[in-house]
């Protein structure tokens, strides 16, 4: 487990974001300002862009970069938040060798960064409705003794969940709170491209 | 519904091709950074002043990019349509116009645009150590609930603040001051606005939301988000109270008081009607007794082509109403200079 299999993360992050650049303009379509799958695919694009082009000697570095790279293209609140998510995953990473517990690490202190960048908390119909529950499943794998790729495959499935549970519920951050009881009924585009990654963390990394 | 019927060569372009545009038409007042997206002053940076930038989205125009220039802004960032720009543009906008004053960024309440501005500051603070402050503006008195959502939204008050603070900055006022003062008019200033049509967002290519022939959506924001409610289209005279009335009644604004009254067009409805909402406006004032210092009319914070209006009222005193008559000289706004 290396640098490589982080590069294949992002390449296959950014195929599945391309695939679904539609889906993700369509439910934001619906509470927000119909720009979540352009500007996600546009970000990671860019990623692909930058992967081509230079090599990494270690996974710190190479999601640093990813998360400067987010916060330059991306635009919007997915911007910035990616962008950090990646950044404090990278920073965790530095110096530390590549193990689940250590990848597990890196994972809180980058949702950690969400919280700071966005303020959410659970419930408010956002990205971190996936975030939350994916740590709380990975953790508990890690404990048990799972290898990374059953802990991320735990992890994504309850992403998974949290983004269909975000259906039900009013928006409180972001534009979509300004819809109020309107924005009730519609998936959220933020939980639905953080289960995408998460997803395809668990193709990848193992 | 038909198809889009824009002045456009192709959707991906058209934010570049307006500040070519831009950069051609008042090479005498701006400076455009092609590939990053920002408008500078011409002569920016002014040593001993305090840099003022502020951007967003386009599709505002001619805010922000139209209010740069003297007693205005320093710089303005250009973001997608209706998507806020991101912190390199902010980074590299705040060191080229960082005299060694400090920078102020102006920020309008939208989630996008506080993150990425709270980004740029973070970095270039740690960069090239230049002192940044930041005033978010959020007058809109439509989002009620402002516990439960993204609060409430930056629109009106911005084109007022701007040109206030950027009288003061143009004075040589140091950067806390500067920063004061804008917070100062953010919170005496107050806005509501209604669209009697939608808009399109030339990469979208189809309206942001649907309003029927019969109906106008009262309390909307600046990017076709909903508001209070969705109503059957009414007399000018009834919409003028439904701006007017939550507005004056939030602050509130008192018999007595002294206001710049500022009726903005959304972008598709003419000055005639414009000036016939000022009418209106102007005569509920006058019932409750506050007095109009000074009035601005026209398309100044504009959503695309969508028809419809807003109403600000900022309390002005002596100092406000002063700095407001000072020189200003941008494509957007020009007296006295």
């Amino acid at each position: 487990m290396g640098v490589d299999s982080f590069v294949s993360w992002l390449r296959d992050a950014a195929g599945s974001l391309h695939e679904n650049a539609a889906y993700l303009t369509e439910l934001d379509s619906a509470i927000g300002d119909a720009d979540h799958g352009a500007n996600m695919d546009r970000g990671f694009q860019a990623v692909v862009g930058m992967l081509d082009e230079t090599s990494f000697g270690g996974a710190d570095e190479l999601l640093k970069k990813a998360g400067m790279t987010l916060v330059s293209k991306v635009g919007g609140a997915s911007g910035p938040l990616y962008g950090t998510f990646f950044l404090r995953f990278g920073t965790a990473l530095a110096g530390a060798d590549l193990t689940p517990e250590t990848i597990g690490k890196g994972l809180h202190a980058g949702v950690e960064g969400v919280l700071a960048r966005g303020k959410p908390e659970l419930g408010d119909k956002t990205m971190y409705d996936a975030w939350a529950p994916a740590l709380d499943a990975y953790d508990a794998a890690v404990a048990g003794g799972s290898d990374l790729g059953t802990a991320l495959g735990a992890a994504a499935e309850a992403a998974a969940k949290g983004r269909d549970a975000t259906i039900p519920l009013v928006a409180r951050k972001g534009r979509a709170s300004y819809l109020g009881e309107r924005s009730a009924g519609h998936q959220d585009p933020g939980a639905t491209s953080t289960t995408l990654i998460l997803e395809s963390a668990a193709r990848t990394l193992s | 519904m038909g198809g889009m019927k824009k002045l456009i060569n192709d959707p991906a372009d058209v934010v570049s091709e307006a500040l070519q545009g831009m950069a051609a038409a008042h090479p005498d007042r701006l400076r455009v950074d092609l590939e990053n997206r920002i408008v500078y002053r011409k002569d920016a940076p002014r040593p001993g002043k305090v840099g003022l930038i502020s951007g967003g989205g386009s599709g505002h125009e001619p805010m922000h990019g139209g209010f740069v220039g003297l007693g205005m802004l320093d710089a303005a960032c250009a973001g997608e349509v209706f998507t806020s720009p991101v912190p390199d543009q902010m980074m590299a906008a705040t060191k080229a116009v960082d005299a060694g004053a400090g920078v102020l960024h102006i920020v309008k309440n939208y989630t996008g645009d506080v993150m990425n501005f709270e980004m740029a500051a973070e970095l270039a603070a740690a960069d090239a150590g230049t002192e940044v402050l930041s005033v978010v503006t959020n007058d809109d008195v439509a989002v009620q609930d402002s516990l439960y959502t993204a609060g409430r939204r930056g629109v009106g008050v911005t084109v007022l603040l701007e040109k206030i603070v950027g009288a003061a900055a143009e004075e040589g006022r140091p950067l806390q001051e500067v920063a004061d003062l804008a917070r100062r008019v953010n919170d005496n200033g107050r806005s509501m606005g209604m669209a009697l049509t939608s808009c399109t967002v030339p990469a979208a290519g189809k309206p942001t939301f649907e309003l029927a022939e019969n109906e106008m959506e009262v309390g909307i924001g600046i990017h076709g988000e909903p508001g209070r409610q969705r109503l059957p289209l009414a007399p000018a005279r009834e919409i003028a109270a439904m701006l007017v009335d939550p507005v004056v009644s939030d602050l509130p604004y008192q018999q007595g008081d002294s206001v710049i009254a500022f009726v903005n067009g959304m972008g598709g409805t003419p000055l005639l009607e414009l000036y016939l909402m000022y009418h209106e406006v102007a005569q509920l004032l006058d019932r409750a007794g506050i007095t109009v210092a000074r009035s601005l009319v026209g398309n100044y914070i504009t959503s695309l082509e969508m028809a419809g209006c807003s109403v600000t009222l900022l309390k002005a005193d002596d100092e406000l109403v002063r700095l407001w008559d000072a020189p200003v000289n941008t494509p957007g706004l020009r007296w006295g200079a």
